[in-house]
């Protein structure tokens, strides 16, 4: 059978979008990674796992019941590997409805099709590589809100949090309710940064409030906040034991760090949809209308996939990207839901806080010379600056010279740095390098898992060259 | 225009950075220009194999010296180096129909030159540990390797400029107006000699100078998986040609065999298709039993040219002095750099090592507008 629309990723923009295309009486698959819906910020419990629900788990738990309510196909642990379909098409032939290849939560392959895709691909992290990030011990942000959220679990008994943006305060306010210490909280933006923010945070006074409560949770505990300033090094033996900002070293057995989010494209990439490079969307974004299509027919994106807004303002982008393809599948719309003024709201703070998490080239200019920044393939500052002079000119073409970016991340660790060291190198703009070519799989996928059961003689070995 | 070049060569990968880098030596003022950066097309995202089991009989001869070029490419490429390692190569047959391919086309290459011995199933895995059983007969070739391709813009780069070749990248060429002057996006560029290096894209160069030479396009997959301990040793392929298998030092496994994808002139690679995909990582863990534990984490398309008779183009271009062409070579990274030697030979007005490939038995029709 061929779905309606297909939706990749179930956190809120993508249960969003799902659940109103199903409303809309489209016959909607959505595909998720994760055990359950919910994304990194509204994520579920693990199974039998019991936490008293916060109010992003509350948020979270009316999207899952809308979610499971509205009749669409949920397909929760499963890894998307391939695609197809859609522009993908031998030269002349039409386009064909897209393809999803995965491995379900059994393992088993399956594929979907569907007329209409969906990405709500959401962002993976951006560390600003510095000496020692890649001791154990040293982890990222978003994965320490993954730790502390989902399963109640501290990341180390004494904390150094460190980086850019709300989840900084976010993740020390939590550590020390879980019991545990933070050494010290280190943000790379500076009060000035903070105060020229507020406006557009007063549009969302909750999530004000909730910034205060954690600061002032912090100033009870008597942890130094360092305002306007980086990690200098994580420093240990095999394992990190202390953090240095500049002269201050700061005892840690754990360092939660994270410079932003980075709207993962892997997906929009592979379907040829053009992209365009803003800093403050968080990198490269497809290029969408002003009703989430993208370049690519009956393919649109949403969430922060398509641009960091924060997840308050993603249902409502994908119930818009849901509305607009049943639109040019040539559905009736009379359930469309309207938008209000909060999502503007949303979106504004969400913007704001984007900026906050902006790659901060500064950063990158003080990474020294001997730090690797691709760490699946040991690539450091200085190879990726002697490939730079050597004539390396592109991102594609840096890969060629260094393999940074050729590992099983693929560059979604090292992407951002990588290519703003080249940039700088050059003497041209990150958008001036083009983005890595999009190709299969999205995820590294374990041949048994794809190879099935066959025999050699059913393999559909095509006649052979001449000799 | 300020400088005129004794020649332009047009298409920077392996070739034509061959043919403008052993001209450059022979004397010439030199200019390199592609359209894009150098050995980012075929050149540099082919599978790297070094083998004579899948090079075509012809061209067997060719292949031998340019595998001696690899091994030694430091030597003559000013220190630049593409890790080529030596190894040996099996060519395997599972089944009776295989078997008999295999035997008829060991054979012939071996009458065209490459040591190629035939082994029954114990022996091939006394060579390769990694091999699964029931192998019936396999073609071991003691001269066999890879390299790593995507190094070979990088190693060529600096021998060029050591050379004194002008290399142009993101430079694309519109048209080719006179004897010979390039419209480019960087402005016209003068040159007594032009050389079409341009890959699949020589058709549309051909077109340029009033040429109809019709070039069928390929688009090859490949599949490389994480790194892993060590799974082989050699350079493995079935006697069908549609697998080829190495592990790298770094342990990557890299599957190439030229399954096809989706991709044509104009768009270039598009897409890898599932199903060969599929069929192509199934052949490599059908001989590679230990490849089961690999995971895929990256596949991609190169394109890849062929004539008419799925020989190469290489020679002077018949009716236009001074205008040649080079292209088209059946597994053209393996033959390539010297290939480009020796069509540089002739054009300095030396006598080739090895016979060219003249163009003339491809070209029915031809109007010429020069």
């Amino acid at each position: 059978m061929i779905f309606d629309v297909a939706v990749l990723g179930g956190g809120p923009a993508g249960m969003a979008a799902a659940t109103e295309a199903a409303r809309g009486g489209a016959r909607v698959v959505l595909l998720e990674e994760s055990p359950a819906p919910g994304g990194q910020v509204y994520r579920a419990p693990p199974a039998g796992f019991e936490m008293k629900p916060d109010r992003d788990r509350q948020e979270g738990d009316a999207l899952r019941a809308a979610l499971a309510a509205s009749g669409a196909d949920i397909r929760i642990g499963c890894r998307v590997w391939g695609l197809g379909g859609g522009p993908l098409v031998p030269e002349g032939q039409p386009d064909a409805s897209f393809s999803l290849s995965a491995l379900g939560s059994d393992g088993a392959p399956f594929t979907v099709q569907a007329r209409a895709l969906i990405l709500c691909c959401g962002t993976h992290e951006r560390i600003i590589p510095f000496p020692g990030w890649t001791l154990p011990g040293v982890i990222g942000l978003a994965a320490a809100t993954i730790l502390l959220k989902a399963q109640g679990m501290l990341p180390g008994q004494r904390v150094v949090v460190a980086g850019a943006g709300p989840l900084l305060y976010a993740v020390a306010a939590k550590i020390l309710a879980g019991g545990g210490s933070v050494a010290a909280v280190i943000d790379a933006a500076t009060s000035g940064e903070w105060l020229r923010a507020l406006p557009a945070l007063s549009a969302r006074p909750d999530l004000l409030a909730q910034g205060a409560v954690w600061r002032a949770r912090l100033l009870a505990a008597r942890v130094p906040v360092l305002a306007g300033a980086q990690v200098t090094a994580a420093e240990g033996d095999k394992v990190l034991s202390s953090v240095r900002v500049g002269n201050r070293v700061f005892q840690a057995d754990a360092l939660c760090i994270g410079h932003g989010l980075v709207p993962a494209t892997e997906a929009s990439r592979t379907y040829r949809a053009r992209h365009a490079h803003r800093p403050e969307d968080g990198g490269w974004v497809p290029v969408l209308d002003t009703a989430q299509r993208t370049s690519v027919p009956f393919l649109y994106a949403a969430g922060d996939g398509a641009g960091v807004r924060g997840a308050a303002a993603a249902p409502a982008a994908g119930r818009f990207a849901a509305h607009t393809a049943l639109h040019d599948l040539g559905f009736s719309l009379e359930h469309a839901s309207k938008e209000d003024a909060a999502l503007e709201r949303a979106r504004r703070t969400g913007a704001a806080m984007a900026r906050m998490m902006a790659l901060r080239p500064a950063m990158v200019a003080a990474i020294p010379a001997e730090t690797i920044i691709c760490r699946c393939e040991g690539v450091t500052r200085s190879e990726i600056e002697i490939a730079a002079a050597a004539g390396a000119n592109t991102i594609n073409q840096l890969k060629h010279f260094t393999r940074c970016g050729m590992g099983p991340c693929q560059g979604r660790m090292c992407g951002e740095a990588a290519g703003a060291l080249l940039a700088a190198a050059r003497g041209v703009g990150v958008a001036d390098l083009g983005f890595a070519t999009g190709r299969i799989p999205l995820r590294p996928v374990p041949m048994a898992s794809i190879l099935g059961d066959f025999d050699y003689a059913d393999i559909p070995v095509p006649a052979p060259a001449p000799i | 225009m300020s400088t005129r070049f004794d020649a332009a060569v047009i298409g920077a990968g392996v070739m034509g950075c061959a043919t403008a880098l052993f001209l450059a030596r022979g004397g010439m003022r030199v200019a390199l220009l592609d359209r894009g950066e150098i050995c980012r097309e075929a050149s540099g995202v082919n599978a790297g194999t070094l083998t004579m089991q899948m090079t075509r009989a012809a061209l067997i001869p060719y292949a031998l010296h340019a595998h001696d070029m690899w091994m030694n490419m430091p030597a003559w490429c000013a220190g630049g180096d593409v890790l080529a390692t030596a190894c040996p190569g099996l060519s395997v047959a599972f089944t009776d129909a295989e078997a008999a391919m295999l035997e008829e086309r060991a054979r012939i290459r071996r009458e065209a030159g490459a040591p190629i011995e035939l082994i029954d199933g114990r022996a091939a895995q006394a060579i390769e540990p990694g091999l699964a059983d029931g192998v019936k007969l396999a073609g071991h070739c003691p001269i066999d390797g890879f390299a790593s391709a995507y190094l070979t813009g990088r190693a060529f780069r600096a021998a060029l400029q050591e050379a004194g070749v002008t290399l142009m990248e993101a430079t694309p060429v519109r048209g080719i107006d006179g004897r010979f002057v390039l419209d480019t996006s960087a402005g016209a560029v003068a040159a007594q000699r032009v050389v079409l290096a341009g890959g699949v894209w020589l058709q549309d160069m051909a077109a340029w100078l009033g040429v109809t030479l019709p070039i069928k396009v390929l688009i090859n997959q490949l599949v490389v998986t994480e790194r892993m301990p060590p799974v082989m040793r050699t350079v493995l392929g079935v006697a069908s040609g549609l697998l080829s298998l190495k592990q790298y030092a770094n342990g990557t496994v890299l599957i190439g065999g030229g399954w096809q994808g989706i991709g044509d002139r104009a768009r270039g690679g598009v897409a890898v298709r599932s199903e060969n995909f599929l069929g192509n990582v199934r052949l490599a863990a059908h001989t590679v039993p230990a490849l089961r534990q690999a995971r895929v984490v990256r596949s991609w398309l190169g394109l890849e040219a062929e004539t008419a008779d799925a020989l190469p183009a290489i020679g002077p271009i018949p009716g236009i002095d001074d205008a040649w062409i080079i292209g088209s070579v059946h597994s053209g990274y393996t033959s390539g750099p010297y290939m480009g030697r020796i069509l540089a030979q002739a054009i300095l007005g030396e006598a080739p090592e090895l016979p060219l490939f003249p163009i003339d038995r491809l070209l029915h029709q031809r109007s010429n507008s020069a």
